[in-house]
């Protein structure tokens, strides 16, 4: 069956929600940007650079800790080493116009939510429909920040304390509910936290800096997890394998 | 002025730390984007990506949730009410902006009623 590809406009209109959604989390970093003690403009560096929530948080952290590079780099790799996994598979799914130098620019704006909505179109995407689906949730990445941040500049202290709350919130609603719904999920959580704590709580662990603890804590808690309850096939980790290779050509 | 920004961060510095954070990043997306054309066909590799941005996620916001605020009391009243919000599928913007509005309560309460 043959499909013409998706245009720029059908991939824009699939990103305005993603870009919406974006609004409220980077809002909440750029928060978090100014509760630390930097500019607004140092928070829309950081985001128009990087454009992923986890990581920038984790960034912010050691950056704020005077934290040793081999740090920030192993924390960045740890963190953002699912978008390797997005990466391998979203290529399965990309038509002929994604030559390697598409590849190279557009890899930049492989997030979870983008991941999601194109790897589960039903034909192949191409160039044009996903530069207009990255679009929207780039502008609203940065604006969201830019919002943030200026809102943290202008709020007294105490408001400003409790919305740094927000990223920490979404982050939660994050996990909850797939926790509730898979064991496993609920385990890497579970013992994540417990690790977090022991090292924050426990002067023994003190020598540990931030980000060394946070990747130990997440290492060893989706190690342990996908040895105990491994993700049964490959259909049901990723969405990608929703729509299936021969309908799709 | 020493040329710091806040203690122990020079502009220099900052810049060094974005440039590695966005750097890591885009290679992290860019290397296998482009160059891999198979599937990770390892269970347990799989499982433990999958697992990761979980593990992540949960170990970054506790314990540090409780020193988000000015005091202690507001930061357990916004992670309370993020938990139970979640709990009840509520979406991120209600999630966040609850456990905000908790802790806003809270201080208020601390700072003029006690």
């Amino acid at each position: 069956m043959k499909k013409q590809a998706y245009t720029f406009r059908e991939g824009f209109s699939d990103g305005i929600p993603i870009g919406l959604g974006y609004l409220s989390v980077s809002f909440g970093f750029g928060i978090a940007v100014i509760a630390a003690g930097l500019s607004p403009l140092i928070a829309v560096l950081i985001s128009m650079t990087n454009e992923t929530s986890a990581g920038q948080k984790a960034g912010l952290d050691i950056i704020v800790a005077c934290g040793g590079l081999i740090e920030m780099i192993l924390t960045q790799f740890i963190i953002n080493l699912r978008y390797s996994l997005m990466g391998i598979s979203l290529s399965q799914r990309l038509d002929g116009s994604f030559t390697t130098p598409w590849r190279m620019l557009l890899s930049f704006s492989i997030t979870d939510e983008i991941f999601a909505v194109a790897s589960t179109k039903r034909h192949k995407v191409g160039v044009k429909y996903f530069a207009g689906l990255a679009t929207a949730p780039y502008v609203g990445w940065t604006l969201g920040t830019l919002l943030g941040a200026l809102a943290g500049t202008l709020l007294p202290d105490v408001v400003r304390n409790c919305l740094g709350l927000m990223l920490y919130g979404m982050f939660i609603a994050i996990i909850i509910p797939p926790a509730r719904r898979e064991r496993g999920v609920l385990f890497a959580v579970c013992v994540a936290v417990g690790l977090s704590c022991l090292f924050h709580y426990v002067p023994f662990f003190s020598f540990l800096s931030g980000g060394f603890a946070l990747i130990i804590s997440a290492v060893v808690a989706a190690a342990l997890a996908a040895w105990l309850f491994p993700v049964a096939s490959p259909k049901e980790d990723l969405p990608v394998e929703a729509c299936d290779e021969e309908v799709a050509s | 002025m020493n040329g710091e920004i806040i203690s122990g961060l020079t502009i220099g510095r900052l810049c060094l730390y974005i440039a590695v954070m966005a750097a890591v990043t885009y290679l992290i997306r860019m290397v296998p984007f482009t160059l891999f054309r198979k599937e990770i066909r390892s269970p347990f590799f799989r499982s433990f990506l999958a697992y990761v941005p979980y593990a992540v996620l949960g170990a970054m916001t506790f314990p540090s949730i409780f020193y988000a605020t000015s005091s202690l009391p507001s930061a357990i009243a916004g992670t309370v009410v993020a938990l139970a919000l979640a709990f009840f599928r509520r979406s991120l913007l209600t999630v966040a902006l609850g456990a905000s509005g908790a802790a806003l309560a809270v201080e208020l309460i601390v700072t003029y009623l006690l």
